[in-house]
């Protein structure tokens, strides 16, 4: 399996990579085999170098444990302050991420990748604070010992006989871009420990005595310079593959580590990894779920999370599937996905008795085909040590004992009724009936009480000779050994029947509820509905959730009102979660002493919301099954939101396009609208000015009337714009006073009196009509712009009559113009913004009608036009009167 | 128009201060022009003109504040100048004391007819004339008659105290609030309904086409005025 040359998707994925690399920091890791070999002394010398090159360097945090030598090469660097952190008392100096982050040198210097942050802080572990710089685009230069390495881990504690608590992925390292083995050997560090340049002299000489043998020593130089070796090795390969030369043989092993409830698991990853490794391979970790699995000890849990976890952290691949038979899925598995080398555990069991043989066995019995490397595991947790599930109260161990005994008590009862008819036989049969009934009903423990009860009572009461323990006949063991084993595999199959159906019970619960959520979701509109059908679903877990969604400025708001109100910090921690869609908070390595558990929602790069969960109080972790659900909420939760998102920005496209339209239409109407009246004014005035009194007098009056027409026509438009600027904006406010309608419509004549000169104008007003409660100058616009259509559209001489009376609660105005009308299909359309109808015959830019029917509805009432049967066209508007009159009018 | 007004114009905006100014040469009116509120306030005090044009809008003084300075101890007509939409400075330089007031864009037919109303109250002072003409209706407030083309019209009290609040400054825009003060008495002036139901009353017994009004003018969102003359 030789790839000659990259696939296009390769191709794609390296330039992708490229690109992610481009923008993050470089990673330079100074790797030492022991402390005291020297990486601080390199990396604060290549500081310096750089610093002397003229780029910004600053030092984040550099121990220098009382080294002269270091701690003058740290004179000159900018050294940033480092946070006060208060534990348990004292105060402790920490890396300050924050301040870093904010000063944002071009090369930063972070020593001990290793290092463990003090509690509160925002990342467990040292090596997440450098990720976040790289992140942010911060080079960074760290060092750090071979024995830190978390796939080294177990390798060096058989070597050193110490255990490392503090381990970094291999992945860190294998992101880092540079990697400089800081090397000396052996004599030559442990000449250096002895003068005392590593540590204080009484420190020397215990180190000296204990990690720091000649043996150790070299151990450790050699892992080191193998690690180095085979990052070297990948990079050769990766160029090998950019540049489409044939990679050597050796790829295409799969290797498969099968990881089970297990306190040790994390070797099994560690060592498949490292197999996986040095075989240029890929490598899968699988956790097959079955029933065993979730009554397995809380440690060996715990051992099989860490191990995914550590999965995950390496790089690999995880897995977890549920199915009955470890073996038999294993199998599948591995051979479906074209499995190479599979890596199990191993262990001996505690007495060295077991009800099955251990999967390692079973797989290999079947004769797989593959690799197998077993692990032995030192401790023989690794499958069923029952827990056994807490007594409901309705079926205490006290209750189903006593009922198990009152089997065997019916069967003594019947057995002495027919002793003297019914052979021995037959009568240890009846026991066998009751032992079975009392397994059926009752757990493992009662049963067991219940058969050898039952032996007892069978050997004195009914085996010859009677009422002593005496057994005449050596074929009675035999019996007694049926029933006992009877009662015992019988409870066992029926507390296991039941425990699954337990679980089952409990699956079908979570996957019911999260069908149910996923119909909510499906017709939740807002996020606040998301957020409360995310709290009913997730409350079933017994824990309380928050649904965070980015507001306008990116964010994290909490929309739900009814959900409990959260303080800074979990606000911050929703905020990483967020923003490096990450889990973070409560049980994770990212600012653990959160209240909180925070899921971020993403959907593909997209990140939409966090959602944080308050865990029920007693518990220190969530369980798989837990987070598998709460996981699978999470997903549905942000695909909901996604989906508001979308939909809310097609909206706002529509909006969008739509006022492009309108802005459109408005700057084409009024580029014609404004130029031709400023054309005529300039061209009257300048004609005025350069003939002066050469002009004939008419002539000059004529440019000045088409001056004074033409300012005023602007005016109108003006007016017009600025009305329905006010109308659209919200500005507008209506000023309601009482209102005499036949004193506005005068004030509209009054108005217009210059273009109505021509038109007989009739008006038809009763005097007894009520008061309106209305905006006097707007409801004159009304008026006004009804006129000026009216004359504008009708013809020069056209009649136009006005209108109104009290009808139906309203005052009812109507405009009659005599002029060609509008076709019954368009009397709607001429209410919008920028529609004219036909071409050029009228002026201004269609803003009238539309100004109207802003102000009529403006005081609830509605407008229309009509087509009345002898033509012309007639504007009708209606305002509600409201529901008070005017108080009476005292006499003066 | 007689010759020697005097008038201070009161206007920040180039290009309305040229155009008044063009507009009031041909009229031999002597304009005294400053461009802030402080400049006109001394001008005022110092050449006593017959009338002050002030635009509401200067940059150094609420054009209101201008108002309530000059009366605090000179009764020159003032005619406030101002723009559309801006009824409620009108209505408040107005009730301070201000006699007329002009909307933005006016043309000089209008602005000669205000200035007009103020030289004639500037020579006659304060003093209310006892017989005011209006079109054809004739205003005797001593003797508390109103005729139309010589026939005597038949107005109640109130009808009549209206009209004659407004005969006794003729040609000057009242508030709603001060027509309101002096016709129904402090309490009543925010009840601009009873003005709106006298006026159409008073129209229909002293107006040709009520909907036309020509005698009792209506100041859209401001208050009315009598026809002056």
């Amino acid at each position: 399996m030789t790839d000659k040359r990259p696939s296009p998707d390769e191709l794609l994925r390296r330039v992708q990579q490229e690109q992610a690399r481009a923008e993050r920091g470089r990673l330079k890791i100074f790797l030492g085999a022991s402390p005291g070999v020297g990486k601080t002394f390199s990396m604060l010398e290549m500081a310096r170098t750089a610093r002397q090159q003229g780029l910004d360097v600053a030092v984040g945090v550099v121990e220098t444990h009382g080294r002269q030598e270091t701690a003058r090469l740290l004179e000159g660097l900018e050294t940033l302050p480092r946070r006060d952190v208060e534990y348990r008392g004292t105060s402790l100096k920490e890396f300050d991420l924050d301040g870093a982050l904010l000063r944002h040198p071009y090369l930063l210097v972070v020593d001990e990748l290793a290092h463990t942050n003090a509690p509160g802080s925002r990342h467990v572990k040292r090596w997440q604070d450098v990720e976040e710089l790289l992140a942010a685009g911060i080079n960074v230069y760290t060092t750090l010992n071979i024995q830190h390495l978390e796939s080294l881990n177990d390798v060096v504690a058989q070597i050193t006989g110490v255990t490392m608590r503090e381990t970094v992925p291999d992945s860190i390292l294998d992101q880092a871009d540079e990697l400089e083995l800081v090397d000396v050997s052996p004599d030559v560090l442990i000449e250096r420990l002895r003068q005392g340049k590593v540590y204080v002299p009484e420190q020397a000489q215990r180190a000296l005595d204990r990690f720091f043998r000649r043996g150790n020593l070299m151990a450790l130089r050699e892992l080191a310079l193998r690690r180095t070796a085979q990052q070297v090795d990948a990079e050769i390969l990766d160029w090998r593959a950019t540049t489409g030369i044939q990679t050597p043989a050796g790829g295409g092993e799969r290797v498969l580590i099968a990881v089970g409830p297990n306190a040790d698991a994390r070797r099994l990853v560690r060592a498949g990894w490292r197999l996986a490794t040095a075989l240029r391979g890929e490598c899968v970790v699988l956790h097959i779920e079955t029933p065993e699995v979730r009554r397995a000890r809380p440690a060996a849990l715990a051992g099989l999370a860490e191990a995914l976890k550590l999965g995950q952290e390496l790089g690999a691949r995880c897995v977890t599937v549920t199915a009955t038979s470890v073996s038999e899925e294993l199998e599948a598995w591995a051979a479906a996905e074209n499995v190479t080398r599979l890596v199990i555990g191993y262990s001996a069991s505690r007495w060295g008795f077991r009800w099955r043989r251990p999967v390692a066995e079973r797989v290999l019995g079947r004769d797989p085909g593959w690799a197998v490397t077993v692990i032995g595991l030192t401790r023989g947790e690794e499958k069923t040590r029952p827990v056994r599930p807490p007594p409901s109260p309705a079926r205490s161990g006290w209750r189903e004992t006593a009922a198990a005994l009152a089997w065997i008590g019916v069967a003594a009862v019947v057995g002495l009724a027919v002793r003297d008819i019914w052979s021995t036989t037959d009568i240890a049969m009846l026991f066998l009936l009751a032992v079975t009934v009392a397994g059926v009903r009752s757990r493992p423990g009662p049963a067991l009480v219940a058969a050898c009860t039952s032996i007892v009572v069978f050997d004195f009461g009914f085996v010859p000779p009677y009422y002593t323990f005496a057994v005449s006949d050596v074929s009675y063991v035999l019996t007694f050994i049926v029933m006992l084993s009877v009662a015992i595999s019988v409870s066992r199959l029926t507390s296991r029947t039941r425990e699954q159906a337990v679980a089952a019970r409990s699956r079908e619960r979570r996957s019911l509820a999260l069908l149910s959520l996923a119909e909510e979701l499906a017709t939740a509109d807002t996020a606040v509905r998301v957020s409360e059908a995310l709290r009913r679903t997730v409350r079933e877990t017994g824990a309380d959730v928050v649904l965070l969604v980015p507001g306008p400025d990116g964010t994290l708001e909490n929309l739900d009102a009814t959900a409990p109100p959260l303080d800074a910090k979990e606000i911050t921690v929703a905020q990483w979660a967020y923003s490096r869609r990450s889990d973070a908070g409560w049980s994770t390595d990212t600012l653990p002493s959160a209240a909180l558990r925070w899921f971020p929602l993403a959907v593909g790069d997209a990140a939409v919301g966090a959602l944080g969960v308050r865990p029920p109080g007693n518990v220190t972790a969530f369980s798989l099954d837990q987070l598998r659900f709460l996981d699978a909420a999470a997903d549905q939760g942000a695909i909901a939101l996604e989906r508001l998102r979308l939909a809310d920005r097609t909206r706002r496209d529509q909006v969008e396009i739509e006022s492009e339209r309108l802005r459109t239409a408005l700057l084409s109407s009024l580029s014609h609208d404004m130029r031709t009246p400023l054309a005529a004014v300039e061209g009257a005035a300048t004609t005025i000015r350069r003939e002066g009194s050469q002009l004939a007098p008419a002539a000059t009056a004529e440019l000045l009337d088409t001056i004074i027409g033409e300012a005023r026509r602007m005016g109108t438009l003006i007016r017009n714009l600025l009305e329905m600027v006010r109308l659209e904006s919200g500005v507008l406010q209506v000023q309601r006073e009482w209102q005499s309608l036949e004193e506005i419509v005068g004030l509209a004549l009054l108005r217009l009196e210059r273009l109505l000169s021509g038109h007989p104008v009739t008006t038809d007003i009763p005097g007894d009509l009520p008061l309106l409660r209305a905006d006097g100058l707007l409801l004159e616009l009304v008026i006004v712009n009804l006129l000026e259509n009216a004359a504008n559209h009708a013809g020069p001489t056209s009649p136009i009559e006005i209108g109104a009376r009290a009808v139906e609660g309203s005052v009812e105005v109507a405009v009659r113009d005599h002029g060609p009308g509008v076709p019954a299909d368009q009397r709607e359309a001429i209410f919008e913004k920028f529609r004219r109808l036909g071409q050029g015959s009228g002026q201004g830019v269609g803003l009238g009608l539309a100004i109207c029917r802003g102000i009529v509805q403006a005081h609830g009432g509605r407008i229309w036009a009509e087509g009345p049967p002898d033509g012309g066209l007639r504007i009708v508007f209606r305002i509600p009167l409201p529901a008070e009159q005017p108080s009476p009018i005292p006499e003066a | 128009m007689p010759a020697g007004h005097l008038v201070v114009l009161i206007e920040d905006e180039a290009p309305m201060r040229s155009f008044l100014r063009a507009a009031l040469g041909a009229s031999n009116v002597t304009l005294v022009e400053t461009g802030t509120a402080r400049e006109g306030l001394a001008q005022v005090a110092g050449r006593k003109p017959d009338a002050v044009l002030l635009d509401l809008g200067l940059p150094d003084m609420d054009g209101i504040e201008v108002v309530r300075r000059i009366r605090e101890w000179s009764p020159v007509p003032i005619i406030v100048i101002s723009a559309r939409g801006r009824e409620a400075d009108k209505v408040a330089a107005l009730d301070a004391g201000a006699d007329d007031y002009l909307t933005k864009p006016f043309g000089v037919d209008e602005l000669l007819a205000r200035l007009r109303v103020a030289f004639r109250h500037s020579q006659r002072g304060d003093t209310p004339q006892p017989l005011v003409t209006a079109g054809d209706v004739e205003i005797d407030l001593a003797a508390m008659r109103v005729t139309r083309a010589g026939t005597e019209l038949h107005l109640t009290r109130t009808e009549y105290r209206l009209l004659a609040a407004l005969a006794r400054h003729p040609g000057k825009v009242l508030t709603h609030r001060q027509l309101l003060r002096e016709v129904w008495g402090l309490q009543s002036e925010s009840q601009v309904h009873y003005l709106r139901v006298y006026m159409a009353q008073l129209r229909r017994k002293l107006e040709r086409d009520p909907a036309r009004p020509s005698i009792l003018i209506t100041e859209a969102g401001l208050g009315y005025r009598l026809r002056d003359a």
